[in-house]
């Protein structure tokens, strides 16, 4: 079974959302993802200080037989992203909750945080998906 | 052991290198080299021996049965190889005057004439250097036909989930979105969503047929029709030829241009992975559009139709005319096979294909379309053996290398799951396929009695599984000259 | 039945067992109103010999000549080891390396490819070949507009000088992508591209700069100051190269600050002429922008206990996983040509190729120095140039050309149709492969050709 922590939202297209004391919301891929894809070879992320809108691409996950493209589940300015992944994707594997997050955004509207599934939600999606 | 470590300093295969008399080098010292490349500093036998043990470490047909699905590794005949290797072709240059050409030119020429009449095209091109090339040129194709009626709202291409990862990649390279369309559970294309899709936006459909899924679409005249209906433009990937050499054409199941894998139907070398070719076909509307250059006949003698002769062509894909050798070993095995030998190369590979689906099947194996006969290729799906007994299509195809035979197509097409996608072709003898039979049965118990030799293998070659992971992460693609 | 094993009883086995009461059958599932009986044009099947017959006559057709035409495809000394090793079965009749425990013959001679090929025009990596030298440029343009992500433009700027047909290839395979090629006019006089001539894209956002050398006149240009003149306006320059004369030449890594991407045409390097192909196409870039590469890639890693081993990697980039969004449609490649190259490479060694090179150099400016010695021959450039040179004569090319072949000679490749202001040129190169009394011969030849025709 994997870790959907319910602190946090998700999207249907199985990126999270967490939002911090500053208003800025930090995304990575759920643990059900990264399982999913395997041992992650590559990250490729979105430039800094570009604006993407809730559901654009962001950037790409690499695996050794597959590649995923990164949908933004919100809207807003990327206000940084994770450098250390560059060096060592797996940390998406080994920790897509913590030190493998992707990038984080200044959000223009937080009310699309809302829009988004909670944990619940999300664990009936990927059982859904399952069947 | 790499050629590099096992070189010496100053060791060279001297003979090879011509005598230079000292001459002076009037070249400004800023665009001369001052570093010495690193190549091999070995002797002719160490050559030799080095590339010729390498070659020992690979499968291939002339050691192997190879039923890669979607690749037809079919026998190819030495006897072609040969003429196709004589001086006077080797030699010709490709620029050379046309008087000292007419033997090449007659050869192109008569192969476009009998692609033409084997796919029921009205031209063909034989200038585009793979398959892949063959698709661009096809969309291209479609894109400048469209332009050229200033029908330009058109900006999509319609390709299934079943096909080839090339089909996609092709229309975005000619511009275009790619919408794909599902595959019904017989196999075909559902009528009412492609229905559903076309529209003013459509510009064409890519398609094989028979299927990446090894069955042919019943329904084709009627997809072609919806197209047509669209505005849209039919063209039909030929990876599958082989499977209707001489039974159906392309052009009469409505499509409007084509490409011809000369490394597969036509049993041209696949070289480890090229030189591959691939010719297109047209019908009349697409004919000004064909890429250059291309043969003609005029007074019985062959000439070459440039972008001059052709203004409306979508242009050139090479420096010169493609892959001339192989078009010439194409050439020859036309000759060779004839009306009657075309015929029976799809009629043997599908009895082939038919045979080993049928054994395997009443082996206990899982058919991904148990309902249909098998065009040249079909499907095993172990699915089922996944989950039970944790062996993957992977593992199977790995231990299928210890019995000494190549692994099928694994994980191809990609909507059926650990799937292995078989193609015997027509050049194998029974006995072959037997053999692969009683050890896809061994495997089979493997996996039941003992599931770790069949997870762990390849057991009996030079290596063992390799850390793909470690190869991405970790890129080494260079020997470090320095180590 | 050429090539097909069964014998009745075969057939009538494998009926049985599939349930069907004839071949026939078998197609069943295909409309009858789709399914013919016959093919138009296609003659009867011949047996091996009489098709040795038919071709020995084809091939008697091609009268081989003493042949001066470069302009692309170059006649090299091959030595008879190389066709012999690389016409093996275990490397002609296997396929794409997917299972590379089966494949490690092919898996580690392309390692051994991209290493020497790298190594030779100074670059840290390389792709495992792509279809010729025309189509890997435009494979180079597409890769530069993907890593220059600075330039939003998608503009290249090609030297004049290149090869006219690689212009149009790289044409005809980037447009549909909104990429616009601009051709840098050269210098009449010297037949290079100047830095000046870059003047009027001082202010623009160039996406990349297309650098051939030596260029399609033979031509040597100054391309440290026009890699310096990219970098400068943050473009990426690209790099068109002949791989014999980089072992002479500077090679690109070390143009200015180093050029991003090498390609060119593998031909040189022990594949026939043969009509123009199959060649291979070489495609070399810094490590930095690896992952924008198209093609197949070769890496080195170990296997699970240890060894090591060679597979296919970064697959992730191609078409059979990334299909819409892949770097390239490319698929299958040159295999074969670059397994040949590569056996070519270690015969020759750097020195060996060094040496191949400075003939060619050699030949080429003494066969300049005898043609100009007849009357109303000239260069029609000043300036450095490597194996090929072009001459203007004192009347019609084609006219002159028709006459050398009679004498069986092809006298070289008629430049003006191509070039409208460069009137009555001919490009001539002569490689190591010609002998002084070739040389003699040509010039007499030429000589009385222009007599008869002038």
């Amino acid at each position: 079974m994997s870790d959907i922590p319910s602190e946090l939202r998700y999207s249907e297209s199985h990126e999270w959302a967490r939002i911090e004391d500053d208003g800025s919301v930090i995304i990575g891929i759920t643990d059900h993802a990264q399982s999913l894809l395997g041992d992650l070879v590559y990250v490729e992320l979105p430039e800094l200080e570009i604006n993407i809108k809730n559901g654009d691409e962001a950037g790409v996950v690499e695996s050794v037989k597959a590649a995923s493209d990164i949908y933004s589940p919100l809207s807003g300015e990327v206000v940084a992203v994770n450098e250390a992944l560059a060096d060592a994707p797996e940390l998406v594997n080994s920790d897509p909750y913590g030190g493998g997050w992707l990038f984080k955004i200044q959000p223009v509207d937080e009310s699309e945080l809302t829009d988004l599934l909670d944990a619940d939600g999300y664990e009936a999606l990927i059982e859904s998906d399952d069947t | 052991m790499l050629i590099f470590e096992k070189s010496q300093t100053q060791r060279q295969a001297a003979l090879q290198a011509p005598d230079i008399v000292d001459t002076v080098l009037d070249i400004p010292k800023e665009l001369q080299r001052s570093s010495k490349a690193v190549l091999p500093e070995a002797s002719e036998l160490q050559t030799v021996r080095h590339y010729t043990q390498l070659s020992q470490k690979n499968f291939s047909i002339d050691t192997q049965f190879y039923p890669l699905g979607s690749c037809t590794m079919k026998y190819n005949p030495r006897g072609v190889h040969k003429l196709a290797m004589m001086p006077d072709f080797l030699k010709r240059h490709p620029l050379a005057p046309l008087k000292q050409s007419q033997g090449y030119l007659s050869c192109a020429y008569e192969l476009q004439q009998m692609l033409a009449s084997i796919s029921g095209m009205s031209t063909v091109s034989l200038t585009p250097m793979a398959g892949a090339q063959g698709e661009f040129a096809g969309v291209a194709m479609i894109r400048a036909y469209h332009e050229d009626r200033k029908d330009n709202a058109r900006n999509e291409i319609i390709v299934p989930d079943a096909a080839h990862g090339t089909n996609p990649a092709s229309a975005v390279m000619c511009g275009y979105k790619v919408k794909e369309i599902p595959t019904g559970a017989d196999g075909n294309i559902n009528l009412n969503t492609l229905k559903a899709m076309v529209g003013p936006q459509t510009a064409g459909i890519m398609l094989t047929n028979p299927s990446t899924l090894g069955v042919f679409d019943q329904n084709i005249k009627a997809v072609a029709k919806i197209i047509h209906e669209a505005g849209g433009l039919l063209y039909y990937d030929g990876a599958n030829l082989n499977a209707i050499l001489g039974k159906v054409r392309p052009g009469d199941m409505g499509f409007d241009v084509l490409h011809f894998n000369l490394h597969k139907t036509f049993a041209t070398p696949h070289g480890g992975g090229g030189p591959g070719c691939g010719p297109v076909g047209v019908s009349e509307r697409l004919k000004p559009y064909l890429p250059t250059p291309m043969v003609t006949k005029e007074n019985d003698s062959y000439r070459w139709l440039t972008k001059k002769d052709c203004p409306k062509s979508i242009g050139r894909l090479s420096c010169f005319m493609g892959n001339a050798g192989i078009i010439l070993r194409a050439y020859i095995y036309c000759r060779i096979l004839g009306l009657q030998g075309m015929h029976r190369a799809a009629e043997f590979a599908t009895l082939n294909a038919n045979y080993l689906q049928t054994r395997l099947q009443q082996a206990g194996f899982t058919l991904a379309y148990p309902e249909r006969k098998a065009s040249h290729e079909f499907i095993v799906t172990l699915a089922k053996e996944a989950k039970t007994l944790g062996v993957t299509a992977m593992d199977v195809a790995k231990r299928l290398l210890d019995y000494g035979v190549h692994a099928p197509t694994t994980y191809f097409p990609l909507l059926i799951p650990e799937c292995l996608l078989i193609e015997p072709t027509e050049t194998e003898a029974k006995e072959d396929l037997d053999y692969f039979i009683d050890i896809m049965i061994e495997i089979l118990n493997e996996a039941k009695t003992n599931p770790e030799l069949v997870t762990t293998a390849p057991h009996t070659l030079p290596i063992k599984r390799l850390d793909d992971v470690k190869a991405a992460r970790e890129l080494d693609l260079t020997w470090n000259f320095g180590e | 039945m050429p090539y097909i094993p069964h014998t009745d009883n075969d057939i009538k086995n494998m009926l049985a067992v599939i349930g069907a009461d004839s071949i026939n059958d078998l197609f069943n599932e295909i409309p009858a109103e789709l399914r013919i009986d016959t093919l138009k044009n296609i003659p009867d099947g011949l047996g091996e010999m009489q098709t040795n017959q038919l071709m020995q006559e084809k091939a008697s057709l091609d009268k081989r000549g003493l042949c001066f035409i470069g302009a692309g495809a170059y006649e090299h000394h091959i030595p008879a080891a190389v066709w012999e090793i690389a016409g093996r079965g275990e490397f002609m009749t296997a396929y794409t390396p997917y299972q590379a425990e089966a494949s490690q013959g092919t898996l580690q001679l392309l390692y051994e490819y991209q290493t020497m090929i790298a190594s030779l025009m100074g670059m840290e990596v390389s792709n495992a070949s792509l279809y010729d030298g025309a189509s890997a440029l435009a494979e180079a343009v597409l890769m530069a507009v993907r890593a220059n992500r600075k330039s939003k433009s998608k503009r290249i700027l090609v030297a004049g000088s290149i090869h006219p047909h690689y212009l149009d290839t790289a044409n005809a395979i980037v447009h549909a992508q909104g990429i616009s090629i601009e051709v840098v006019p050269f210098c009449n006089t010297q037949g290079k591209v100047l830095v000046e001539a870059f003047a009027t894209y001082e202010n623009e956002d160039i996406t990349a700069v297309v650098i051939p050398q030596p260029n399609f006149f033979g031509v040597l240009a100054d391309v440290n100051q026009l890699t310096a003149w990219a970098h400068q306006h943050n473009a990426l320059a690209i790099a068109v190269v002949n791989p014999t004369a980089v072992a002479l030449l500077k090679e690109p890594g070390q143009w200015a600050d180093g050029v991003d991407i090498v390609c060119g045409e593998g031909q040189p390097l022990g594949i026939p002429l043969s009509s123009g192909g199959p060649y291979f196409g070489f495609l070399c870039c810094k490590k930095t922008i690896v992952r924008q590469m198209p093609g197949r890639i070769i890496g080195r890693t170990v296997d699970s206990e240890g060894l090591t081993g060679y597979t296919l990697t970064l697959q992730a980039r191609e078409q059979h996983i990334r299909r819409s969004k892949a770097t390239s449609n490319i698929c299958t490649n040159q295999g074969l040509a670059v397994t040949a190259a590569t056996i070519y490479m270690s015969l020759l060694g750097f020195e060996g190729l060094k040496k191949v090179a400075r003939a060619c150099y050699a030949n080429t400016h003494q066969l300049a120095a005898l043609l100009t010695n007849i009357d109303g021959v000239t260069l029609m450039f000043q300036g450095h140039y490597f194996h090929e040179v072009l001459l203007q004569l004192p009347c019609d090319i084609d006219a002159v050309l028709d006459n050398l072949c009679e004498q069986g000679i092809q006298g070289g490749f008629n430049v003006s149709p191509y070039f409208p202001q460069l009137e009555n040129a001919l490009l001539v190169c002569a490689t190591e492969v010609k002998t002084e009394k070739d040389l003699q011969h040509f010039a007499n030849q030429l000589e009385f050709a222009i007599h008869q025709v002038a």
